[in-house]
């Protein structure tokens, strides 16, 4: 017990699951946004759009996400020299957002369109005979309903999301869990199980609670048909 | 084309108006794709002060026969090797802590679900990380190796076992009913009557898993496997031109997850050509019905009869009489013979008329003797039917 408080003294065990977090909610907003622009996209009217949204979400869903994280730092950064601060660390970090948001939107827009597949055919039919355009129908009528349809496999995809925030390891985000995790095994070989068992309890600690507020919120926002 | 049945709900078919917007759109899309797409290669010929990114001596590296046999080839089968074995080992996983989680035992049952939703919430990069190292302490070789295939076992077998899990939980209640009800105790229940079927439901769910699978192999290089993604990084680190390896190797990727997961989609598709149930037709068999003989339900005939009052087609074969093993020789005259057959109109009968034989017949008590008198007797009753002998 004693060496497990001198971890926690040793190591900012706390502010490396803050840098986790505060990753998932930068990139659950980007990724949101760009996800329902996406979904958006899939249903339009405009052909160019949809095969645009099918192509985004199929590229997306069938790339790995280290190989994304990896390209951000050695591809877009080290080659292209985009960057977003001076600072290494700040840096990285934004790239590992994008990199998330970009790869996490995809999810979303199929979450999203499952929802969609929720709403029923009569919905979409009185819109459109009330006379509403596309933009209308969709964003009064089919999107509201289609989210509140599709909680469930948008808190799954936040929790992949909250777990895959440890891969931005590859974009060289030091502070991170799981570097910070890796850091500490280095210098402490013999307390291993006991630093692996705090970082994994950190995770199911902070999943459990998503995952419980997943379910109620579906219940309770599910439209009662 | 599937899109076109999806979106179409949203908006109305496009009149000649509309499809006059929606090309002009379709032309500023594409021309705002092609001002990106030359904006990204102007930005790769020439970034700020760096080298030109799309010239053929980084390239050329990255492409040709070297490339391929020495890094490329051997880094795929690194990377299928390691989700093969995963593949299989979290089938076996997920099968036994699945079934553990719905096993009556109470404490076996609370085992495998602390088991399963810890695997299921921990990050495989951290269960991979862990790995890693554990096995290096202790000496085990290719601890990366074992690591990566470990890990991805954890996960990936935690999600089979949910998997199977919900699919005994969608079988309907009446399965397990009637299998206590058959004398199984509840474990065989489930081990011969619910998960098979579970298992059947939940295969394009876990070939859908296969991809996922894939996909986190990459995770091993950062735990330095030498997976397709890390003989990548090499390559390009040789030549400088990592931007051109990782390009190649995430085509790779995406090829190999893309057939994947088409596959996947696929099969479900496959299956249901496969098992479905036939579709409500009336077959043309004989109907039959247990210790049945004469293979008609009386009541349910006679109901029948009466049920196309409103001129509606008459039906062919009777409804309840499918599904059933009973055998009979005679059905399609016993069946005519009941008069109720109306696509037959030569067989169609008025039951009243119906002729019954002599010996069925109540005999009068006081005429004993007289068979001809009964003969005739038969005649006058049965003068006015114009089928009158159908036995014959």
């Amino acid at each position: 017990m004693g060496s497990v408080l001198q971890l926690f003294s040793e190591y900012n065990i706390p502010g490396a699951f803050w840098v986790n977090i505060q990753l998932t909610l930068w990139s659950a907003l980007f990724s949101l946004i760009l996800g329902v622009i996406l979904v958006v996209m899939r249903i339009s009217p405009i052909s160019s759009m949809r095969v645009f949204g099918r192509t985004y979400v199929e590229f997306f869903q069938n790339m790995p996400l280290t190989i994304i994280m990896v390209f951000m730092v050695l591809g877009v950064f080290a080659q292209l020299k985009l960057s977003f601060s001076t600072v290494f660390s700040v840096n990285f970090f934004w790239l590992a957002v994008v990199g998330l948001s970009l790869y996490t939107a995809a999810f979303v827009c199929e979450s999203l369109r499952s929802g969609i597949n929720t709403v029923p055919l009569g919905q979409a039919e009185a819109a459109r005979a009330l006379g509403l355009s596309f933009i209308q129908s969709a964003s009064e009528i089919i999107l509201p309903q289609a989210f509140r349809g599709s909680v469930a496999p948008l808190g799954n995809t936040f929790i992949a999301l909250l777990k895959n925030s440890t891969v931005a390891a590859a974009a060289s985000v030091a502070t991170e869990s799981s570097s910070l995790m890796s850091e500490m095994i280095e210098y402490h070989a013999n307390s291993i199980v006991a630093i692996f068992l705090i970082f994994a309890l950190g995770y199911v600690i902070l999943v459990l609670p998503i995952g419980a507020l997943t379910t109620f919120l579906s219940n309770k926002l599910a439209v009662r048909r | 084309m599937a899109q076109t049945n999806e979106s179409s709900l949203l908006f109305d078919q496009p009149g000649p108006k509309g499809r006059r917007t929606i090309r002009i759109a379709n032309l500023i899309a594409a021309v705002i794709f092609a001002l990106v797409i030359l904006m990204i290669l102007m930005r790769l010929h020439n970034p700020p002060d760096g080298e030109n990114q799309l010239s053929w001596e980084l390239w050329k590296p990255a492409l040709d026969y070297e490339a391929w046999s020495d890094f490329y080839l051997p880094g795929l089968w690194l990377t299928i090797k390691a989700s093969v074995l995963a593949v299989i080992g979290s089938v076996l996983f997920g099968f036994i802590f699945g079934i553990g989680r719905l096993l009556p035992n109470l404490i076996l049952r609370t085992v495998s679900g602390v088991i399963v939703e810890f695997c299921r919430a921990v990050p495989v990069l951290m269960l991979m990380i862990f790995f890693w190292r554990w096995f290096a302490f202790s000496g085990v070789s290719e601890a990366s190796y074992w690591a990566v295939v470990l890990g991805l076992i954890l996960y990936n077998g935690s999600v089979v076992a949910e998997l199977i899990r919900s699919g005994v939980g969608n079988l309907p209640n009446g399965q397990r009913e009637a299998s206590l009800a058959l004398g199984l105790t509840r474990t065989q229940s489930l081990m011969q009557i619910e998960v098979p079927q579970a298992v059947y439901a939940m295969l394009p769910a876990a070939v859908t898993q296969l991809v996922v699978v894939l996909k986190d192999t990459a995770l091993g290089s950062i735990i330095m496997y030498t997976d397709l993604l890390q003989e990548s990084r090499r390559l390009g680190s040789m030549y400088f031109n990592i931007l051109q390896t990782l390009v190649v190797a995430a085509v790779i990727y995406f090829l190999v997850c893309f057939l994947l997961s088409h596959f996947a989609r696929w099969l479900p598709k496959k299956m249901q050509e496969r098992t479905a149930a036939p579709a409500d037709f009336v077959e043309p068999v004989a109907p039959l019905a247990i210790m049945d003989p004469s293979n008609v339900n009386q009541i349910a005939v006679a109901k029948e009869v009466d049920e196309d009052k409103y001129g509606g087609a008459p039906r062919q074969y009777h409804a309840h009489h499918r599904g059933s093993n009973a055998s009979i020789k005679h059905w399609k005259k016993t069946r005519y013979i009941q008069g109720y057959d109306r696509t037959q109109p030569d067989t169609l009968v008025d039951p009243k008329s119906l002729d019954i034989p002599e010996f069925l017949k109540p005999s009068p008590p006081h005429k004993v003797k007289g068979g001809k008198g009964k003969k005739k007797g038969n005649g006058h009753s049965k003068g006015s039917s114009d089928t009158p002998d159908k036995e014959s």
